[in-house]
Order: C-alpha cells, then structure tokens, then sequence
C-alpha cells in the first residue's frame, strides 16, 4: 500500500504559494493586455476597410482552433528563425495575451452590439450631457453585459497559464514541476498545487460575483 | 548520416499521420466522457441531494483546475494505485473524466431548458422517471445539446494536445520529436498548427452553423 507523505510539500509550500503569486500576476498582466488587444480587434471587425476585417477574422479564427500549447510551442521555438527572441515567461505573456485577445475580441463586440442607437439618442432627448450619455447608457449596460463572460474567461485563462510551465516559465505548475523534481513526492505534490488552483478559480469568482451584485443592480443607481 | 536532417516531405506527412493519435484519444474521450457526462447530467437533476451534490462538486472540481494539473494527478495516481505509467492509459482515463465533467454541465443546462410543463405532463400521463426521460425530456434537451456538444468537442481535440506533457506520441509530441531531429521549429509546429486547425475548424464552423439555425427556430 502506497504511503503519502506530504512532508516535502509542506516544507516546500512557500515555493509553491510564490507560484501561484506568480500565477496571478501573469494572468493579470495578459488579462489588461489582452483585453487592449481585444477593443482594438473589435473596432476593427467593424470597420469598413474589408482587409482588415479579413485580418482580423484570421486572426481569430486561427487562435481559437489551435492548441494553447501549439502556440507556445511556436512562439518561444518557432519565432527566434524570424528574429524574435523571447524569455520564457515573455513567450509565456506575450501567447496568453494573444490568446486571450482572441477570446475577448468576440465578447468585447457581443458588448458593443448590445447598445441600440435608439438608447443614446433617448439620452440626448432627455438632455444628458454626452459624458453621462457615455456614462449611463453606454458603457454601465456594455460593461453588465461582458463581465459575466469576461470574468469566466479570465478564470480559464488563469486554469490555461498552467501549461506555460511546457517551455519553463515561471509559474505554479512550473514551482509544481521544480518541487516534484526535487522529492519525487508527485501525486502528493501535484495534489496541493491541484488546489490551490481550485481556490484561487473559486475565490476569484466569488471576488467577481460579488463586485457584480455592488455594481450592476438594478435598476441601475448611481 | 548529418545529425540535423532536413524538413522534408517525409517528416511532414510522420507529422500529419501522427493526427490519428489525436483522433483516437479524442474519439476515446468523447465516447467516455458522453457515457459519464449523461450521468452526471442526471445525477445534476435528479430529486435526491446526494447524487446532486456529488455531481455538482465533480463538475465544480474539473472546472476549477488545469486540465493540466488533472492529467498529472491521473499519470502520477495510476502508478500509485499499482497500475504503472502508461502515458495511453493515463491520458484515455484523465480526458474521459474531464469530458464527462464539462459534457454533465453543458447537458444539465439543456435538461433544465426543457419547459417543466413536459415534466409534468408526462408525470401527468403517468410515465415514471426512466420513462419520462427516456421519451420526453432528454430528445428534447438532445436537440438543443447539438450545437454546444459540437463546440466542446473543439475544446477536447485541442485539450489532448496536453498529453503530449506526459509523453504520449500525438500530434503534438511527434511535432516536438521531429523538431528535434531536423530543428526547424518555425516549419514543425506552423505544420502542427495547421493539422489541429484543418480538425477543429469544419466543427467550429458546423457549431455555429447549427447554434444559428437553432436560434433562428426558437425565435419565432
């Protein structure tokens, strides 16, 4: 019968408790990123220039039917025979933030579409001024819109950040890798790190439900 | 012979032949994953809180964790268990789970989309649970779970990309092995971009199609 020993975990928590510190970071830094890459996209899908919706469309296309580690691989191997070399955790930022601009850019758009022209003008008529039109009627009703999906992508793209540990860059999975490697204690290392994903995909979404209720309540206040 | 081989046509079809690697896990997955995803759908709805709560924290765990972290605890838990390592085993049971997870969540929502007057109507007319989910409910909900079945499937064939971490020979690691050899990494993994795009795409296409046509027939 196998004996679990967690002893080496426990002495090595502070490593992986750094990991996931590290984890978080990255996540937020490709989240902010992403998320310019992603209003951009979306401005650009609606522009009248049809090679850039072209573009753009590609773009999208090709991001969301590849494999996460396919794009890491091509971009930390593949990208240094055209001259761009990258560390690996700026391999590791630069492809989640091009993943998540992908993923974003439709949830930005289904944002965009939910305001109906009729809406801003009924503001103008009701003598708003076009700061509190931007304000009130555009962007309060577009953010309630997104966040639900924005928030769960962002949890899928902290759950994702773990195979940046493939091209070793620094972050939970990899301070897994390093302490496993160090006491042969897998299943038992593997285990803790499982979990404390699972806190932090728990945590972070009751964080996120709970700034839902404060600021989207209806009806809308002020 | 030159310890650097070039890319040629030979590596590029080991590199496109290794997809049927990623076709049968995949197929292995999905097949696993509806038979325990039916389950755990059923066991999402079902009146008694126990299989309830049980389900609903199965979901919740394979949900809040890497599909990386999932695939390493299986690997490393078989040999625990006495079962050794066996990247094809590991990989077959550790897909199978986490399909059966996301598959009982898509699927409980299409249960619970199912207007309750059908359950009651067929309580109504006396069918008991097997039959009334058996001729009622679940062709109704099948209909609505095409679309998004469609989509995670997408998620799965791009998911098993990650045994490739635990050494099981698919795609993805063939394009790591043939990269070694002949180091045009530039080439290798744009080829293995390219197969997992020509897999994934049609079905992406066929999910939005048939998310479109859905929404068109329920909307009048």
């Amino acid at each position: 019968m196998y004996k679990f020993n967690f002893e080496p975990v426990i002495a090595g928590l502070d490593k992986l408790l750094y990991g996931a510190v590290l984890t978080i970071q990255l996540s937020v830094a490709a989240m902010i990123l992403g998320l310019i890459v992603s209003i951009v996209c979306a401005a650009a899908k609606t522009s009248n220039v049809a090679p850039l919706r072209w573009v753009i469309n590609a773009y999208i296309e090709i991001i969301r039917n590849t494999p996460f580690l396919v794009q890491i691989f091509f971009i930390f191997f593949g990208l240094p025979s055209l001259g761009l070399r990258l560390t690996p955790n700026g391999a590791a930022l630069l492809a989640l933030v091009i993943n998540f601009g992908a993923y974003g850019t439709e949830i930005i758009r289904a944002g965009i579409e939910s305001i109906q022209k009729g809406q801003m003008e009924a503001g103008t008529a009701l003598g708003l001024s076009k700061l509190q039109i931007f304000r009130y009627i555009v962007m309060k009703p577009a953010l309630r819109t997104v966040y639900p999906s924005l928030t769960s992508q962002f949890i899928y793209l902290m759950l994702t950040s773990s195979v940046v540990s493939a091209i070793s860059a620094d972050d939970l999975a990899a301070a897994g890798n390093d302490l496993q490697s160090a006491t042969f204690a897998s299943f038992e290392v593997y285990i803790v790190v499982t979990l404390i994903y699972l806190a932090m995909s728990v945590g972070f979404s009751l964080i996120f439900s709970a700034i839902e209720k404060a600021a989207f309540k209806y009806p809308l206040s002020r | 012979m030159p310890l650097i081989r070039a890319f040629g046509p030979n590596e590029f079809w080991i590199i496109v032949l290794a997809a049927q690697w990623t076709i049968a896990l995949s197929v292995i997955a999905f097949a696993g994953g509806g038979l325990g995803g039916l389950f755990i759908a059923l066991a999402r709805v079902s009146d008694a809180k126990w299989p309830r709560r049980i389900a609903t924290w199965f979901i919740r765990l394979f949900q809040g964790t890497p599909l990386l972290m999932q695939l390493f605890l299986v690997f490393f838990g078989l040999n625990i268990f006495g079962l050794g390592i066996n990247p094809w085993f590991a990989a077959a049971i550790a897909f199978t789970l986490h399909a059966s997870a996301f598959l009982g969540e898509i699927w409980r929502g299409c249960i619970e989309a199912v207007p309750p007057g059908q359950r009651e109507a067929a309580t109504a007319l006396g069918l008991r649970y097997f039959n009334r989910m058996r001729y009622i409910i679940l062709p109704q909900a099948s209909k609505i779970a095409v679309a998004p079945t469609v989509g995670f499937l997408v998620q799965l064939i791009k998911g098993t990309s990650l045994a490739a971490i635990i050494g099981f020979t698919e795609l993805t690691r063939q394009g790591q092995i043939i990269n070694n050899a002949t180091f045009s990494p530039f080439l290798v993994f744009s080829t293995v971009a390219a197969v997992y795009f020509v897999l994934c795409w049609p079905l992406s296409l066929l999910a939005g199609r048939m998310e479109k046509k859905f929404s068109r027939a329920t909307t009048r």
